[in-house]
Formats: C-alpha cells, sequence, structure tokens
C-alpha cells in the first residue's frame, strides 16, 4: 500500500516543533475567543445561569422577608403552596388562560396572513397595518383597552347596546375578566404572528399554486393541501411560542384587573410576583417559579411530540 | 415579480381589497379609539355613547398628561435605558458573533450551546435571585445601570450577526491577517461595515423590547424620577381625579416612538423577527 501526500508540502510525520506550535496556536486561539465571548458569558453566568440555580436553591430553604436564606427546608415550600388552594387556582386560569389565547391567536393570524398574502397592489400597506401590533406594548394595550371595556362609555357595550344585548361587566366581573383580558392579549399578539405566518407562505413557490388551479382545485382546496401542510413547521413554531408566552403573562393582569375579581385573572407569574414583591415569601415564591418552570417544559416537550409527528419538513 | 396578478378577475378583486380594507379598520380601531379619545374634552370622553369622531382637537391633554405625571421625564428614562441595552447588544454581539465565525478554538460547540440555552431559561425561572442581586447586593434600585445590566447580553442578536459573518469569505479574514490587521481592527473596519443589516436589525429590535419592557422596571424603580415609561403610565390610573382624555393624551405620546421607529424600521424589523422563526 502505498500512501500518496495530498499535499507536497504536508510532510507525513509532524515533527515535535510542530505539534508544539499547534498546540500553542490552540491554546492562543482558545484564550481569544475567551476575550471577544466574556462581556456576554459574565452577563450570561451572573444573570441567567447562577439565578436559575439559586431559584432551585431558595426554593429549598427557609427565608427572611428580604430573601435571605435561613434555614434548609427541604421540600417544605412545595408541601405549602401545593396543600394551598391558590396555587391550584393559579394553576387553573393561568391554562385557561393559554387556551383562550392561543387557538384563536393561531386561527386569526392564519386569516389575516392569508388575506394579505394576495397580490394586489399596495398590499405592502396592508402588511404594515396588520403587523403592527408589534410596535404597541401591552402595557399601552392594556390601558386602552380598559377604556374599551368600560362599563358605562366603552365601546364595547355600545356595541353590544346596538346589537340590543344584553350588557357586560367586562372586567369586573369574574366570570368574563379572564376572557377580557385574553381578547387585549390575542390583538396584541397578532401582529408578530401575521408577520411569520406571512414570511412562512411567501416562501410557498407560486408554482405548485398554479398546477393546482391547472388540476381544478379551488381557493379552498389549495389551501387546505398546500398552505397548511407547507407552514405546518411555522404553525407548531408558533403554538409553542405563543403557550409559553401566555404562562407567562404579567402585565395585562398587572395594568387591567390586579389578579381580580375574586382571584379569577390571578395567573401564576402575578401569585409569584405578589409572594415574593409584597408578601416577601421569597422561598414560597421561589418553589412556585420552579413548578412553572418544569409545567413549561413539559408543555414544549409534549407539544414536540404530539405535533411534530404531523409537522411536513420539506 | 409584478405586484399585480392578472388571474383575479374584478370581482375577487373588489372581494379581496374589502376585506383588506374591513380587517385593517378592526385591528386599527383601539389605536384609533386611543388617539380621537386623547383630542376629546372631558364631556367628550365622560358621555354616552363613545365618540368615534373627534369634533374638538384639544391639544392641551398632551401638557396635562405631563403635569399629572412627569411623562417627558420618562421618556427621557426609557430613552436611556433602551439606547444603554441597545449599544451594548450592538457590542457584545458583535465581539461574540466575530469569535463564533472566525476564530477555530475548542470547546466551541459547547460555548454555543451555552449561548443557545439562555433563551430557553424563562424570566420567571431567574426573576427573583436577578432582583435580590441588584436591589439587596448592589444597590442599584432607581439606577439606569440596575434598569440594564441583566439584559446586557444578547443570544439570540449573535445568532443574527454570526449568520452575517458567515457569508464573509474566510479568505477575507486570512489575508487580513497576514497583512498585520490585528482582530478587533478587521472586526470594525470590515466585518461590522458589511453586517450592518443585520445590526440595523438587531438595533430596531433591542430598542424595541427594551422600551416596551413592564415587570423589571416595576421591580427596580421606586422614585418617581426613575420610572420608565411604560410603569409611570399605567401608575396614571390611580390618580384621584381619572381624566380618561389626559390618560389616553399620555399612552399616545409613549405610542410614538415605538410606532415611528415601527415605520421606518419596518423591514429591519420584520426580518429579525422572522430570522429566529421561519427556519422553525
Amino acid at each position: 500500500m502505498t500512501i500518496t501526500p495530498s499535499d507536497p508540502s504536508t510532510p507525513l510525520v509532524i515533527s515535535a516543533q510542530q505539534l508544539r506550535n499547534q498546540r500553542a496556536r490552540a491554546i492562543g486561539n482558545f484564550f481569544v475567543a475567551m476575550l471577544f465571548l466574556a462581556p456576554s458569558l459574565v452577563i450570561f453566568i451572573s444573570f441567567v445561569f447562577v439565578p436559575l440555580l439559586k431559584t432551585i436553591q431558595i426554593s429549598l430553604y427557609l427565608t427572611d422577608p428580604i430573601g435571605r436564606m435561613v434555614a434548609f427546608a427541604g421540600v417544605d415550600n412545595y408541601e405549602r403552596i401545593f396543600s394551598d388552594k391558590d396555587l391550584w387556582n393559579s394553576l387553573k386560569v393561568s391554562l385557561n388562560f393559554a387556551l383562550y389565547v392561543v387557538p384563536s391567536t393561531i386561527v386569526l393570524s392564519l386569516f389575516l396572513a392569508t388575506v394579505a398574502n394576495a397580490r394586489l397592489r399596495g398590499i405592502s400597506v396592508f402588511r404594515v397595518i396588520f403587523s403592527s401590533t408589534i410596535a404597541v406594548s401591552s402595557a399601552t394595550a392594556s390601558l386602552i383597552f380598559l377604556f374599551l371595556f368600560h362599563p358605562a362609555i366603552g365601546i364595547f357595550n355600545y356595541v353590544l347596546d346596538l346589537a340590543h344585548l344584553p350588557r357586560v361587566n367586562w372586567l369586573t366581573d369574574a366570570s368574563t375578566a379572564l376572557i377580557s383580558v385574553s381578547m387585549v392579549t390575542i390583538w396584541l399578539n397578532i401582529g408578530f404572528n401575521t408577520v411569520i405566518f406571512l414570511a412562512a407562505m411567501q416562501g410557498i413557490s407560486q408554482e405548485l399554486y398554479e398546477s393546482a388551479t391547472i388540476d381544478g382545485a379551488n381557493f379552498w382546496k389549495s389551501f387546505r393541501h398546500i398552505t397548511v401542510p407547507l407552514i405546518s413547521p411555522t404553525i407548531f413554531f408558533l403554538i409553542v411560542v405563543s403557550t409559553l408566552n401566555a404562562l407567562q403573562t404579567f402585565t395585562q393582569i398587572s395594568v387591567m384587573t390586579r389578579g381580580g375579581p375574586i382571584d379569577s385573572t390571578n395567573v401564576m407569574v402575578y401569585l409569584i410576583y405578589r409572594a415574593f414583591y409584597f408578601n416577601g415569601q421569597y422561598g414560597l415564591a421561589a418553589a412556585m417559579s420552579v413548578v412553572l418552570f418544569v409545567i413549561m417544559l413539559v408543555f414544549t416537550v409534549l407539544q414536540f411530540g404530539v405535533f411534530e409527528r404531523r409537522v411536513h419538513y420539506s | 415579480m409584478s405586484e399585480t396578478n392578472p388571474r383575479y378577475t374584478p370581482a375577487q378583486k373588489f372581494f379581496l381589497y374589502f376585506l383588506l380594507i374591513f380587517l385593517s379598520i378592526i385591528v386599527l380601531f383601539p389605536l384609533y379609539q386611543a388617539v380621537i379619545t386623547s383630542l376629546g374634552t372631558e364631556a367628550d370622553v365622560s358621555n354616552y355613547p363613545p365618540k368615534l369622531l373627534t369634533t374638538a382637537f384639544r391639544f392641551e391633554n398632551f401638557a396635562d398628561a405631563n403635569n399629572m405625571a412627569p411623562i417627558l421625564r420618562y421618556l427621557f428614562n426609557s430613552i436611556v435605558q433602551s439606547s444603554t441595552v441597545m449599544i451594548s447588544h450592538l457590542v457584545m454581539a458583535s465581539l461574540a458573533a466575530y469569535a463564533f465565525a472566525f476564530i477555530d478554538f475548542k470547546y466551541k460547540n459547547f460555548f454555543f450551546l451555552i449561548f443557545l440555552s439562555t433563551q430557553m431559561v424563562p424570566w420567571e425561572a431567574t426573576i427573583i435571585p436577578n432582583y435580590m442581586t441588584i436591589v439587596n447586593d448592589l444597590k442599584l434600585k432607581d439606577n439606569y445601570l440596575g434598569l440594564t445590566l441583566p439584559y446586557l447580553a444578547t443570544a439570540f442578536g449573535t445568532f443574527l450577526v454570526r449568520q452575517f459573518f458567515m457569508s464573509i469569505p474566510k479568505d477575507l479574514h486570512d489575508a487580513a491577517m497576514i497583512d498585520g490587521c490585528g482582530r478587533l481592527r478587521f472586526l470594525i473596519t470590515i466585518a461590522v461595515p458589511l453586517a450592518r443589516p443585520a445590526l440595523g436589525t438587531l438595533a430596531v429590535y433591542s430598542f424595541l423590547t427594551t422600551y416596551n419592557q413592564y415587570l423589571w422596571p416595576l421591580l427596580v424603580t421606586n422614585n418617581k424620577d426613575m420610572r420608565t415609561v411604560q410603569i409611570g403610565l399605567a401608575l396614571l390610573q390611580d390618580q384621584e381625579r381619572f381624566l380618561w382624555n389626559v390618560v389616553l393624551a399620555g399612552v399616545v405620546m409613549i405610542l410614538v416612538p415605538t410606532i415611528l421607529l415601527f415605520i421606518i424600521g419596518n423591514r429591519q424589523l420584520i426580518r429579525g423577527l422572522t430570522a429566529g422563526a421561519v427556519k422553525g
């Protein structure tokens, strides 16, 4: 067997000197790379990784009112929160909230994106309008909707009056408050979701639609058999992202309802916020954060398991 | 590719435009009502039915809003906060992206994974220790550094800029190194100018998300002079004399910068949002 060196300048045997040089260069490169990564790494370690571990640690300790760990408590905090009806209520509220928000957001943005995907003159103006809620913050949207939901002078009750339907006490009635907060959230989410759907739709080759039309497919058939399968990875992505966002919603609750009336909108993160910020129960709040973190993880894995098998990746 | 499509019949065209306009009205309606109300008089907003058009153009509402709460001060705070985070993101992301794109170093994949995993940690899993670090340990309550410090790095931005750097031929980098061009000089004089579109996207995205932050500023600011727009405004509803036209004038004032940024930086912003999403 003969070995032919591909490059005549590379000898078959590497000398000790070259090996040393190579190693020195590798160490040098590593050192230089670390210098470039250092600013980001310092922030990530100090404000993401260490705090993540510290949250778990605090959840296992008895804490004083400013969060200092006093004594190891094992799973006491977890036992306490799980025996308390507040946690179960908040879990239910958060899950209901996700259920109200996610499917409606996906369906509405899919509809908006489909319409905005039409090839017409001036369509880009409509695309900008449909995505405009990206620029609106949750706090400002909440204030605007607080006015629209106003029982006496708000537009929503005015529309009900026009339709001769009974008025609704949107945010002050425990049976409608969560739905009202969901409506703001859906409106806020539509911009982002529409943008992502539109980008995915524009990636579909126009020829596919043309040949489908030649084969006699109508709009609905093309939508169902071409658009939906080809954007299914995007639908999946948006369901995961929207669910995680819904489970972490805080601002709308803080501005519009403060968890009320009678805890009907007291979502998980609002419960956590109140526990550590107002009541100084850091150990309990940390335990609740860990529980929510685990729930979100389980959701993500489940959604991958359920949906991903049906998703079409080209 | 032409914008118009000859395949639509006139009837279809009419229907599509009708649908587009109808949906636009619904999407824009809350913003429209905010603007209309912010220009109305006290009588306009306290009477039923609600006005869908305004006859008054009461620009004093904006001055009143600023008297009720120092909104211009809040705006200043928010702009300082958002600019700090934005500049830091541009610098840190460029540096880290350079390492990932141009340096061959050991454990590169491991460090890349570290960056990636920061995106999977939800904020509620870190917020309690971060609050304790900033407020109790570093005593940075009511301080611009406290507002921004935990958010100065960006994994998303690093990936965005790295993607762009990877399209720069490696030979160009190697040639520059041989010519004695330092790594930092290459980054600043060659790589960063070439990656301008990605950096523009990151700038718009970072500014907007920071400006719209709510929970963190709520936790770490207490002093009226240090509040940012989002919480300063939300606190307007605690006033005894609650005037909707004045409150919504405040809302419009703090929406103007983001709406302007959205219109001017629309393409950058959408490129950024879709960068992470569509590839799935």
